[in-house]
């Protein structure tokens, strides 16, 4: 049986629309800097340990470093206002998969803010730690990278299955929900595609001697990465559970967004393939490709939570006003 | 009520907000607001003297506040979200219906705070010469963003308070036209810049040499500006203190509160003179013997500084009781105006969850009581009780009775009669929200507990059960 419980008896505070742009579109926003962080920081692992051999990587691991500090700035006062918006649209389901995940929802907390300081030590001590102690800073900073996003995940499956609500007990019981993992390598492989993305746009313009070999390894961590999700996507596809709405448009956008992805690596492709002094030159259609899969991805996620929950919001509209006009009865006569 | 109840039994909920905000806001106030203004005057004052050696200290207190705002600063101020919506979604969730648009143009002008503090940080090094001048004035935007930031807070801290107006015609306005609005906004203006500057005064023992000179010359001028803020935290103190009691008076009109609340104002004021004598203390000899100035002595005024915030904010949370909204919503979550209802139906009617008894529950059931009651019991102090009390930590009601009563068994005829009237007796207490039959499933699941020393479990680790289903 599917619990229905009430809601807030206070209307909205704008127009549906108007929310739900704010949550889609700023969330998109958030995701676009917090992958660019995490892979970042993933990168900057590779690159350190190369740099123990070789100096030339070194130097481009502590460039590389400069980029983190900033996204994860941005990427922490961009997720706001998406929060905010979700508490509003989704009260009942959020608060509710909030509460059930709560210990590890709050953890979120210390846990972030620790790995920042981490993050800041691991950038402003370079070259002045023992070579042990600054890898192990940054495996610290990439478990936590690793383990927050989960958090999140556990969350917003949590919050679209109301009929699991009185049964999961405390966030490892609620991470076996269907589609959490997969949804979770899905993330994961974003990381870094996005953060190769992100240095093929940095170093495009350099006069950098190291320019080509850096745009490169760019266009393979977007590659290979991407390369995987064309199997790891449609098993998140695959693993989403049946809703009460129908699916069909949101299918239908992610198996849309199978064809740009195959675009994008065609053209990354391409661009490996270029010579030096040309490298770099489709970044404006790679990146185009993946502005466009980002979209896809948000809308037909937003399809998908509506599909799995419009039926369930009705009731519990019909029962929160039902409870107010009960309550105005007690009141008025007692 | 209706969301399942996280819970945090030997902490209790409340120090958990409680011990993130009061965190956040040192570092805003410390740090940011007060802190920046500081460092760009003194970016601008070594400018303009072309003395570089202002510029440097400048630059690596901004790098101290940078670090601690860009992390621990930042997500407390998330923290505050995630925990009330964990803790009080009921409260939290109603605030943000009805300050979206506050909170979201706060939230612009926060990513405007930190693009600029990037900015200013990252642009030090590379703006120079002519480009200096624009540095500073970027010092000073940001000092302007960090402020605009928490006069915006501060609205929505007043309404909380006392939503005046918005209980007629809820709208954004009447927070800010909210009669403790701009008593609040100046004392903790006046606050952040006296905090800031000792704060500024422990940095630079730490980042200047006791051989130099220079040490000195910046001790001494950070002092006058202490000097210079530590009157108007008294004055802006003592405006605010004297606009509260009508505000909590219309909140409560019981003796009994005043009472309580005299005890908290008059610890007030004396910790607001005490912190502001210390505070003008050391600047008074940092003018006169600024090598006198120890660094381990500034922590006294610092830890001072730090309660004074610190208690300040425990009385702005305390004259809000009962309520977490006044006259709106009272701090179990509950709405005033849905009191008559519940109290003739009944609470439970209208809950969706249900908690099932532990083992160690289970077993302490009184002899003759009947499992339902008690299980009823356990729903109704987990909606009703358990927003300000644990069962076995801080606050707990374990402790409370076994105050009250000792050892003899808690049954029901002793403990019904506080349940009913505690809100008389304790005006910071909602009155039992429920109907006759769930207070006596109160008091029976009380009598249980007596020998229950396990903590209370909440959704988060024993989740929760559809009441329909477990009937
Ligand atoms: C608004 C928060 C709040 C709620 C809700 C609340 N209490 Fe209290 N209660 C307090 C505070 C604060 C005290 C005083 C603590 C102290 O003096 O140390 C208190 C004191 C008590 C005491 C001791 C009274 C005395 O005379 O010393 C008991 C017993 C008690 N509460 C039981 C309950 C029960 C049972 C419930 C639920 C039906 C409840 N409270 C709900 C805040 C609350």
């Amino acid at each position: 049986m599917t619990p229905v419980p009430h809601d807030l008896p206070l209307g909205l505070p704008a127009p549906v629309g108007v929310l739900t742009a704010v949550l889609v579109g700023f969330f998109l926003m958030h995701i676009l800097f917090v992958t660019m962080m995490v892979g970042g920081m993933m990168m900057v692992l590779v690159a350190q340990i190369r740099g123990l051999k070789d100096k030339a990587w070194d130097h481009i691991a502590h460039d590389l470093a400069a980029t983190i500090t900033v996204n994860k700035s941005i990427a922490v006062v961009l997720g706001v206002g998406p929060l905010l918006a979700i508490n509003t649209l989704y009260t009942v389901y959020f608060y509710t998969a909030n509460a059930l995940t709560g210990s590890f929802w709050i953890l979120i907390v210390p846990l972030v803010a620790g790995a920042f300081l981490l993050t800041y030590a691991h950038k402003y001590l370079w070259g002045r730690l023992p070579v042990w102690l600054h890898l192990g800073l940054i495996l610290v900073v990439m478990a936590i990278f690793a383990f927050v996003p989960l958090i999140f995940l556990v969350n917003v499956t949590l919050m679209l299955t109301p009929d699991r609500w009185g049964e999961v007990q405390g966030f490892w019981d609620a991470a076996m929900l269907p589609n959490v993992w997969t949804r979770y390598a899905h993330f994961m492989l974003s990381c870094p595609a996005m953060a190769g993305l992100m240095v093929v746009w940095l170093y495009r313009r350099k006069a950098d001697q190291d320019r080509a070999q850096v745009i490169r390894m760019g266009y393979r961590w977007l590659l290979g990465p991407t390369l995987a999700q064309f199997v790891v996507g449609p098993l998140a596809l695959i693993t989403l559970p049946p809703t009460p709405g129908s699916q069909g448009l949101a299918v239908a956008i992610f198996l849309g967004s199978i064809l740009v992805a195959a675009f994008l690596c065609l053209v990354a492709w391409g661009e490996l393939k270029r010579p030096d002094a040309l490298i770099g030159q489709g970044f404006p259609l790679v990146a185009g490709a993946m502005v466009v899969i980002l979209v896809l991805m948000g809308g037909a996620r937003h399809l998908y939570r509506e599909a799995a929950l419009s039926d369930h919001r009705a009731a519990v509209a019909a029962k929160t006003e039902a409870f107010r006009a009960e309550s105005e009865a007690a009141r008025t006569n007692p | 009520m209706d969301f399942p109840i996280y819970h945090l039994d030997l902490m209790g909920n409340r120090l958990l907000v409680a011990v993130i905000a009061i965190l956040h806001v040192l570092i805003n106030h410390g740090l940011a607001v007060g802190l920046i203004p500081l460092v760009a005057a003194m970016e601008w004052y070594g400018a303009r003297k072309g003395d570089p050696r202002w510029d440097r200290l400048a630059r690596r207190i901004l790098f101290f506040a940078f670090l601690i705002t860009t992390t621990v600063g930042a997500l407390t101020g998330v923290g505050i979200w995630l925990s009330t919506s964990l803790v009080n979604p009921a409260s939290i969730g109603s605030l943000i219906r009805v300050f979206f648009w506050g909170w979201f143009i706060e939230w612009l002008v926060f990513i405007t705070e930190v693009v600029l503090i990037l900015w200013y940080h990252l642009t030090w090094e590379s703006w120079q010469g002519a480009r200096k001048a624009a540095h500073i004035r970027l010092g000073f935007a940001l000092a302007v963003f960090s402020w605009v930031t928490m006069a915006i807070i501060v609205s929505i801290l007043g309404f909380m308070m006392d939503p005046g107006n918005w209980l007629t015609d809820h709208s954004l306005w009447s927070g800010f036209t909210n009669p403790i609005y701009l008593p609040q906004l100046a004392f903790r203006t006046a606050l952040a810049l006296c905090f800031a500057a000792m704060v500024a005064l422990m940095l630079i023992l730490f980042f200047t040499r006791r051989d130099d000179p220079f040490r000195y010359q910046a001790v001494r001028a950070v002092s006058v500006f202490a000097l210079a803020t530590g009157p108007f935290v008294v004055l802006a103190g003592w405006w605010y203190a004297s606009v509260v009691p009508e505000t909590m008076l219309a909140n409560l009109a019981t003796g009994l509160a005043t009472m309580q609340f005299e005890e908290w104002q008059d610890r007030l004021f004396l910790g607001m003179i005490g912190a502001a004598a210390l505070v003008m203390g050391v600047a008074q000899l940092g003018v006169w013997r600024p090598h006198w100035v120890p660094r381990l002595g500034l922590l006294v005024p610092l830890v001072a500084v730090m309660w004074l915030t610190g208690h300040f904010e425990r009385v702005r949370e305390f004259i809000r009781k009962p309520y977490v909204i006044g006259q709106y919503m009272y701090a179990n979550g509950l709405r005033v105006e849905d009191y008559p209802l519940y109290q003739s139906k009944g609470l439970l009617p209208y809950a969706t969850w249900t908690y099932p008894l532990s083992q160690a529950e289970t077993a302490a059931i009184p002899a003759g009581a009947s499992v339902t009651d008690v299980q009823a019991g356990k729903d109704v102090f987990m909606i009703a009780c358990t927003r300000c009390h644990t069962a076995n930590g801080v606050n707990a009601v374990r402790g409370h009775f076994q105050r009250m009563l000792g050892d003899d068994p808690w049954t029901p005829d002793k403990t019904m009669d506080t349940l009913a009237y505690m809100h008389e007796a304790r005006p910071f207490m909602p009155p039992f929200p429920g109907s006759p039959a769930e207070l006596a499933q109160v008091a029976l699941y009380i009598q249980t507990l007596q020998s229950v020393t396990e903590p209370l479990a909440g959704a988060q680790s024993a989740g929760v059960k559809l009441r329909e289903e477990a009937r």
